[in-house]
């Protein structure tokens, strides 16, 4: 009879590790496996997090090496609460969140909505949708500065040939009352397919025996969507509703290539002051408080909301 | 002559296998990592930089940053004592946080064992680039490019009979080489949303970017020929009144002007890349530039073999100054190859290698090559150079030039390009931000 591969590598290995491992519980064998990826956490995010939390009761700059450290008690976080360019910048980051998210959920599942629907070429359509979101935001962000460009750029003539006003009479990325809206236009563009495509894997999980029943009972179209359709897809609007809510919360990339956070501060999200803070001002210990309140924030927002989706999710 | 040359050739082969075969033997030969930013300049120091590498045996790399990103990649590199670069050709503001946090090798025994004598260089190349504290004789760097803002215009379009007959009975003078900062900014209404060949060009193309150091350069060329002072000359770091005083104010509400009035559409973030662009496209008539475009104008085929002329940074109430750019080459602290490093430095330092680094395209800081007497009428721009250079100011070279720069950038944009509050409201928030940074660093 021949040995199994496991019985082979048992016999293979040496026997006074053999003895060591042999009397071993399920729990610490357990351990054994998950202590690696509990170290890695801990090193990477854990110990950075306890750090970060220390050095913003301190006045610490790492562009000062040779200063003396010293602890400044809670006068960062005062700071930071009491200065109105942070609060204009919280202001900022609150209108490009709110109004992304409900153009793109708007939009996103009017989309989905559209294309659920059995018609020639919707594959291809699917696939020209989601194009957007298949780009590198600094990519996007470059294109439609260009878009934006008040002499050579289409978004300005296409409003021109519906508003008849001259192309380079105004300027969405250079003047303030735009730029809020230059960058919300942008991000709407991009990530709108991305909440699409969680709107559409919600309807398409509403079993169609419902809808069946519904027509039974003579149930309208229109009752239908708001009885059957919109209650089964919340759960999955909520979700989309969340994750771009956190991806935009830290929106950097695509805000600093279109506006640079300008003009003035009319674009300057969170994200951008922050790492302005700590890697222009090298502000290290203001600039980690100022991240452990936008944590705080984040994190108790997000946690209240995951109680709502699982209540609705319950339902 | 041939035999004479020939010989002069093969003699300096040999001596440079020679250098390389002994730097080679005594296991001597480095790879040397220089850092700078990415622009025109950087090409032609590759190109010199060959000569060093065939004499030392040693092998360059380079590491080019965007400008737009180049302080935060090489000041992140520097204060976490990274040893990427074993040279590094920073910005000149950099010098005090160099010197005063040890990034930077002070040079002085280095210098005076070479017989590399600052007195050679153009003075103020040597207090803007290498020297820390100011106007003192501790040297950090060796004076590697000489920079300053000044200004590119259409000499066709300036030439034309029609525009120059327009221009007179529009200003009554003649359409030239603006004298004053308020003629300048004529100048640029006069072409701004004028047809030209069927296009619509604007007036001048000037600093507004936001993100790093835009418009702070920009905007201290009118600052300082309006009567702006960094400090109180007798008092150092005392700076209200200074910093916004009326004619400062007055500078700062002219700046505004020509944004407003003259310069294109959609100009509200622009520095180097986008009014050189701007420039070669041809829409506007003007461009305010660091002088290292020069070349490249000079070169191009729409703007540039005698279509383009250059002139310093135009006088003000106050006087004519110009924000001086360039920076000095250093050896960093924290390298392994300082050594070799130094090598290098020595080599740059010399005379026939500052004489082809101009005619590379770099500007060379040595005395000698720009007081040379075929130097002003080598290249149309060369005569404007020397001018700029002998007017130039500079930005604060603190530790906490960042902090310094920083605060100037938001108060200046958000007056000049949103419009938000009045220029007194600007600088005199400015005086507040820069008393609060060196209180916090301890020198007020």
């Amino acid at each position: 009879m021949t040995s199994s591969p496991i019985q082979s590598v048992a016999k293979k290995t040496p026997d006074g590790f053999a003895r060591k491992i042999r009397g071993l519980s399920d729990r610490t064998i357990a351990w054994i496996f998950v202590a690696p990826t509990i170290f890695l956490l801990l090193a990477v995010n854990i110990f950075p997090l306890i750090w970060t939390i220390r050095l913003s009761f301190t006045n610490f700059r790492v562009n000062r090496p040779n200063n003396d450290v010293e602890w400044v008690g809670l006068r960062n976080y005062e700071r930071i609460l009491g200065d109105p360019d942070i609060w204009n910048t919280m202001q900022a980051t609150a209108h490009f969140l709110i109004w992304t998210i409900t153009l793109q959920v708007l939009i996103g599942f009017t989309l989905a909505y559209l294309i659920n629907k059995k018609f020639r070429g919707n594959d291809m359509w699917t696939t020209i949708i989601v194009f957007p979101m298949m780009l590198s935001p600094a990519v996007v962000g470059n294109f439609w500065t260009f878009l934006y460009q008040p002499q050579i750029g289409l978004f300005n003539y296409v409003i021109a040939f519906f508003n008849g006003v001259d192309p380079a009479s105004f300027s969405m990325i250079g003047d303030v009352n735009l730029a809020p809206w230059a960058i919300i236009i942008a991000d709407t563009w991009m990530w709108t397919p991305f909440v699409m495509l969680i709107c559409l894997a919600g309807l398409r999980s509403i079993p169609d025996s419902i809808y069946e029943a519904a027509e039974c009972d003579r149930a309208s179209k229109w009752r239908q969507f708001w009885t059957i359709t919109i209650p089964m897809a919340l759960p999955f609007l909520m979700l989309a509703v969340l994750f771009r809510g956190i991806e935009n919360f830290k929106m950097f990339d695509l805000v600093v290539q279109l506006t640079g956070g300008g003009p003035g501060n009319t674009t300057t999200l969170t994200s951008i002051d922050l790492k302005r803070e700590a890697f222009e001002r090298w502000r290290t210990g203001y600039s980690s408080a100022y991240a452990v309140i936008l944590f705080v924030t984040v994190f108790g927002l997000a946690s209240i909301y995951v109680k709502a989706l699982n209540k609705v999710k319950e339902r | 002559m041939k035999n004479t040359l020939l010989t002069s050739a093969a003699a300096g082969a040999i001596l440079a296998s020679g250098l390389s075969s002994v730097a080679m033997a005594d296991g001597h030969a480095t790879d040397l990592t220089l850092c700078w930013a990415a622009w025109d300049p950087a090409n032609a120091l590759v190109e010199l930089s060959r000569d060093f590498e065939d004499q030392s045996g040693h092998t360059m790399n380079f590491e080019f940053v965007p400008w737009t990103s180049f302080a935060d990649r090489m000041l992140n590199e520097l204060n976490s004592g990274g040893q990427l670069c074993d040279l590094m050709i920073g910005d000149s503001q950099w010098i005090g946080s160099g010197a005063e946090n040890g990034h930077y090798v002070q040079l002085n025994d280095f210098f005076d064992a070479n017989g590399i004598d600052m007195g050679d260089f153009i003075p103020a190349t040597v207090t803007g680039y290498a020297e820390w504290p100011k106007n003192t004789p501790n040297y950090y760097a060796l004076p590697a490019f000489g920079d300053v803002v000044g200004w590119t215009y259409r000499k066709d379009w300036f030439e034309r009979p029609e525009i120059q007959a327009e221009f007179m009975e529009t200003y009554g003078r003649a359409l030239g080489v603006p004298e004053t900062l308020d003629e300048l900014t004529d100048i640029a209404q006069f072409f701004q949303g004028r047809d030209i060949d069927g296009t619509t060009v604007y007036g001048a193309a000037i600093y507004t970017e936001r993100g790093s150091e835009g418009i702070t350069m920009g905007v201290t060329n009118w600052l300082y020929n309006y009567g702006f002072e960094y400090e109180n000359p007798d008092q150092p770091y005392d700076v209200d009144g200074f910093v916004n005083s009326a004619g400062a104010v007055a500078g700062l509400e002219a700046y505004r002007e020509l944004y407003e009035t003259g310069t294109p559409p959609g100009s509200s973030n622009w520095y180097m890349g986008e009014n050189i662009d701007a420039y070669r496209s041809g829409q506007v008539a003007m461009q305010m530039n660091f002088a290292f475009i020069w070349p490249g104008v000079e070169a191009d085929e729409n703007v540039g073999g005698g279509r383009s002329g250059y002139f310093p940074n135009p006088a003000g109430p106050a006087g004519q100054f110009a924000q001086l750019g360039g920076q000095g080459i250093s050896v960093v602290s924290y390298s392994e190859k300082q050594d070799a490093a130094l090598e290098y430095i020595q080599w740059f330092a010399q005379p026939e290698v500052q004489a082809r680094w101009w005619e590379l395209g770099g500007y060379s800081a040595l005395s000698a090559v720009v007081e040379d007497p075929g130097f002003a009428a080598s290249q149309p721009y060369a005569q404007t150079f020397l001018d700029s250079m002998a007017i130039v100011k500079d930005f604060w070279a603190e530790p906490a030039y960042a902090d310094l720069l920083l605060a100037t950038q938001d108060r200046v944009h958000n007056y000049v390009v949103a419009g938000e509050g009045t220029a007194q409201e600007a600088l005199d928030g400015l005086v507040r931000d820069w008393i609060e940074v060196f209180e916090d660093e301890g020198k007020l």
